[in-house]
């Protein structure tokens, strides 16, 4: 007996069965042996034909009439049997995207995958999440050999993988221009070129650049259009923005930076962040640059890597998990 | 009985006319009723697609032997505009008549074998058998 034979003995028990006694239990079993015929993919004309010839063997004499409008279900049938296999089609060629998506995705963690240096003296926290499988968001560490480090975060306007491929293009030019590094200013300049020349007019990129020398514990840092930062003092205990002034890159093709610097005293922090923080939203509405400040407050005595993960952990609860928007979060903490 | 037969599409009533002579070879050659409503799509399907792209053309039906294999082949031909980009026209979820789930994609599934020739400006072959299983 093939797979056929038994597929029709089996229906045609079950609805022999039901014929006798319209039982539930009976309903169930048809239910179960429908998902089996869906596993193996029988269409919907194939089940319709199937029907047709066990009561065809169960009432030899059914009219003539009634077998001829059991032709025209099967040929109405047919239609959605064509559309049942598109369906199974796409579906598995959604699989196949989405695999590939899975795999481009781990490239580019591969790819930004921001270590953090270890830099004598400063107390370093960083932790960046896409919103959908691939980010828009992007940090990146550099030390040189004067121990010098340099941050950037940037924040391609948009998301998913239009903004992921972007992102891997800046990550190259700041690779390619090492000898920038130092000037903050001039690192956006050449940035802004790249991205002015290379990207579609309609996207934009913002971003933060910073450096710390710790022989002076200076932090020198310009910005491009990008979410400000926040400074910590810790004589004073107190927040306050770290504002920048310079176009979101891409926009104009000769645009200069303003760079700017601070001196880090023991404790003092810079905070680094993305849109994706400021813009989460919660029930309530839009959170606050304010509650960013008072939730770095709450954990503001454990290490920068706790307090950014503990924020997170925080804004992902009033998110309710869906984030909206890439997220990313750097602290860096001069220690005594 | 010549199992072999040949409608030209002009009008809606040839698309008629193509799925009653491929319905009848398909009964002759003994194909089961699901196969039989199968293959009539087919035809249809791409006798439609004359009709509504080309204008004009034929739609041939017979009877094809293979190793022992019985089967029947379609052959839609026209002399239309072809088709610019056959790739497109192959992918699932494109279909200008916005019929769900129709277009060629899903004549190619409801078939066993099925082949597409065409050039711009100079028309349309497209053949496809149902093997007698």
């Amino acid at each position: 007996m093939d797979d056929r034979d038994l597929q029709y003995q089996k229906y045609k028990s079950i609805l022999e069965n039901y014929l006798q006694e319209q039982s539930e239990q009976t309903l169930y079993k048809g239910q179960q042996f429908s998902r089996k015929m869906i596993e193996q993919k029988i269409s919907p004309e194939e089940a319709v034909s199937l029907h047709v010839s066990v009561l065809e063997e169960l009432f030899p004499d059914i009219p003539q009439r009634l077998k001829n409008s059991y032709d025209f279900l099967l040929e109405m049938m047919i239609g959605y049997g064509f559309a049942y296999r598109e369906h199974q089609s796409l579906r598995s060629r959604q699989q196949q995207l989405e695999s590939e998506i899975e795999i481009a995705a781990n490239m580019q963690q591969t790819l930004l995958a921001g270590d953090k240096p270890d830099v004598k003296g400063l107390d370093i926290g960083a932790i960046s999440k896409p919103a959908q499988k691939m980010s828009g968001d992007y940090y990146h560490f550099v030390q040189d050999e004067n121990n010098c480090m340099s941050v950037a975060i940037a924040d391609v306007i948009g998301k998913g993988i239009p903004a992921a491929l972007c992102m891997s293009m800046i990550k190259y030019t700041m690779d390619s221009a090492p000898e920038q590094r130092m000037q903050p200013g001039a690192v956006l300049e050449n940035l802004n070129r790249v991205v002015e020349q290379n990207v579609d007019p309609n996207m934009f990129i913002t971003m933060f650049y910073g450096l710390y020398d710790p022989r002076v514990h200076s932090f020198y840092y310009a910005g491009a259009g990008h979410e400000p930062g926040f400074f910590y003092d810790a004589e004073k205990d107190e927040f306050e923005e770290l504002y920048t002034k310079g176009l979101v890159l891409g926009v104009s093709k000769k645009t200069s930076y303003q760079e700017y610097q601070r001196v880090l005293y023991g404790n003092d922090m810079v905070i680094m962040l993305s849109d994706g923080v400021t813009e989460c939203r919660s029930s309530s509405g839009f959170i606050e640059r304010d509650e960013i400040v008072a939730m770095i407050r709450k954990y503001i005595h454990l290490s920068a890597q706790e307090i950014v993960d503990e924020v997170y952990r925080e804004l992902e609860r009033l998110q309710e998990f869906e984030l909206r928007d890439d997220f990313t979060l750097v602290i860096l903490r001069r220690e005594v | 009985m010549n199992i072999q037969s040949c409608v030209e599409v002009r009008n809606e009533w040839d698309i008629v006319k193509a799925r009653q002579s491929g319905r009848n070879i398909a009964k002759e050659l003994g194909f089961g009723t699901v196969d039989q409503a199968r293959i009539t799509t087919a035809i249809s399907e791409l006798a439609r697609n004359i009709y509504l792209y080309a204008g004009s053309g034929e739609v041939a039906i017979e009877r094809v032997e293979n190793g022992g294999k019985l089967g029947l082949k379609i052959e839609a031909s026209d002399s239309g505009p072809g088709i610019k980009d056959i790739r497109k026209v192959m992918e699932d979820g494109f279909t200008t008549s916005g019929g769900l789930g129709a277009g060629l994609p899903g004549v190619k599934r409801l078939m066993d074998e099925f082949t597409i020739d065409s050039k711009e400006n100079e028309g349309t072959i497209i053949t496809s058998i149902k093997w007698l299983r």
